[in-house]
């Protein structure tokens, strides 16, 4: 489970976090909503411990990640948290195969033998074993995206962060990568962090739903919770009017 | 134009400027300390002694034949004046062993490698591969810059070596063949002149520039900015700013190493 107190982040004079406190629960999905720019991302770095905080704390399966001091602490750290990113971050030097098993190679340290089952029953599992020959830039974006979760789970991580499932997708391409969060979450049994702009499609997967405006959380819960909440902010980005409390930039 | 805001933009572009070398120099070491950290992955090695080394190898034979064979030429030139052409071979060997192979080579691995390898590492930056090493608990520091800096390292003061060899070569080709210079001349007077301090000198100062070649183009491309913007900008910056420290560092190497092998 991840756990985070009181964080503020500033880049410059831009305030972007100023004071988010969020528990997420364990073995369940949680999304991160709010429009672009808000610090969804930037809240994401804070976690996996590749942005610092300027003030407050953020704890993973217990341990404290801002507290971390050295590298290799925060690495220990990491080895909880697996991450689909944007658009899938793969290395494009390499082959999807060894994509896939890099954290295992890389990370853990295991012979390419003994890599070698686990990165087939994964690629089995997720329906990627035709590509597996294949540089990520010779397969779509949809498929780019399921390698990058075979990578984020094939070390089974207690904790699973994805960061805006569909950008860059097509609808059909879009509800492929929701359908695969809730497949491999059946699956896995992982904890679950989904950061996205896209209402009302992310409550498919999400157990519940914490809204980012300003800076901080305005309003939390389940997903028929939030369709129901009053809050003037939360109706207008649910409905997606232009007016109301949110300015557009 | 107040005198606050002047003084204000003075006063951050010293801050910057800084900042920016304190950065840099903290990269440098923190690089230094992953090459010998274990676990080592002498594969990645391997590649990037193959793409900045091997890979340069056409391109740098190719300069170094002319480079030779124009110093040939205008060393012939020079030294009919005072009837002392016999002294042909030295020149050439002398400027190449000495100063040209050296910077020639750094400044065309700059321009080759140094190029590609600011691109790689920002373009890894921008589409999030530097986070996702990082999320893997993958330092990018020992994953990527390590093994770059090592190669540039390795693999400029071999290339300098091939550089001056095809070089005396070319000189040899034109100053015998076309010039009319003896063979036995040339050569003889190469050996007799070419001392091993003057070897010495030009392969320490192949291995600072391979050292700046690694550091410049790495440490620039991994401070990218956003977007194809931050690449072109990067690339350009890392280019420049590499031959720049070249050159200068080419000048104190050369009068520190001159002094200490005088002795
Ligand atoms: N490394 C950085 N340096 C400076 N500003 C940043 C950095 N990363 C993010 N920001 C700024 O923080 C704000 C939030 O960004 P981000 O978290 O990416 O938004 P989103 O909610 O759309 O994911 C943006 O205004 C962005 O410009
Ligand atoms: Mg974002």
């Amino acid at each position: 489970m991840i756990s985070v107190r009181n964080v503020h982040k500033s880049f410059g004079s831009q305030v972007v976090l100023d004071g988010v406190t969020l528990d997420i629960e364990p073995g369940k999905t949680t999304a991160i909503v709010g429009p672009s720019g808000v610090g969804k991302s930037v809240l994401l770095k804070l976690i996996m411990g590749i942005m610092t905080p300027d003030k407050g704390e953020i704890f993973i399966e217990g341990e404290n990640m801002t507290a971390a001091r050295s590298e290799s602490r925060k690495n220990h750290i990491r080895r909880s948290l697996g991450v689909l990113f944007q658009t899938a971050a793969l290395f494009d030097s390499l082959t999807i195969y060894d994509n896939i098993a890099f954290p295992l190679v890389e990370r853990n340290g295991l012979g390419a033998a003994r890599a070698h089952q686990k990165v087939l029953d994964i690629a089995e599992s997720l329906s990627l074993i035709e590509y597996l020959h294949n540089f990520p830039e010779q397969v779509s974006i949809g498929i780019r995206k399921r390698v990058g979760m075979a990578r984020a789970l094939i070390t089974e991580p207690k904790v699973v962060l994805v960061d805006e499932p569909n950008t860059g997708l097509d609808p059909l391409d879009g509800q492929e990568v929701y359908d695969l969060i809730n497949a491999c979450k059946s699956q896995w049994g992982f904890t679950g962090l989904v950061i996205s702009h896209e209402l009302p499609e992310v409550f498919q997967v999400s157990d519940r739903v914490a809204m980012i405006l300003g800076g901080r959380i305005i309003s939390e819960g389940t997903p028929s919770e939030m369709i129901a909440s009053p809050d003037a902010a939360v109706q207008q980005f649910l409905n997606g009017r232009t007016d109301g409390p949110i300015k557009i930039q | 134009m107040n005198v606050v805001s002047s003084t204000q933009q003075v006063g951050s572009f010293v801050i910057d400027t800084t900042e920016q070398w304190g950065r840099s120099w903290i990269f440098l070491l923190r690089t230094v300390a992953a090459l010998i950290k274990p676990p080592f992955r002498p594969y990645l090695y391997m590649v990037q002694i193959l793409q900045i080394g091997v890979n340069s190898m056409l391109v740098i034979g190719l300069i170094g034949l002319f480079t030779g064979a124009v110093l040939a030429v205008q060393g012939e030139y020079t030294l009919a004046k005072f009837g002392a052409t016999a002294y042909t071979g030295p020149a050439v060997a002398l400027s190449l062993i000495r100063e040209l192979g050296p910077v020639l080579t750094a400044l065309m691995v700059i321009g080759r490698a140094g190029s590609a390898v600011t691109a790689e590492i920002g373009i890894m930056r921008i589409t999030e591969q530097i986070d996702a090493l990082r999320s893997m608990a993958v330092d990018p520091i020992k994953y990527l810059m390590a093994p770059r800096l090592a190669a540039g390292i390795v693999a400029m003061p071999l290339l300098c070596c091939m550089f001056n060899v095809v070089g005396i070569f070319g000189g040899y080709a034109v100053a015998v063949g076309l010039l009319g210079l003896s063979p036995g001349t040339f050569m003889s007077q190469i050996v007799s002149s070419v001392g091993l301090v003057d070897v010495y000198s030009g392969f320490i100062k192949a291995t600072v520039f391979g050292l700046i070649f690694g550091w410049v183009a790495c440490y620039k491309g991994y401070t990218c900015g956003f977007g194809a913007q931050g690449v072109n900008k990067a690339t350009t910056q890392s280019v420049v700013t590499a031959s720049v420290a070249v050159l200068i560092v080419d000048y104190f190497l050369t009068s520190v190493l001159t002094r200490v092998f005088m002795k």
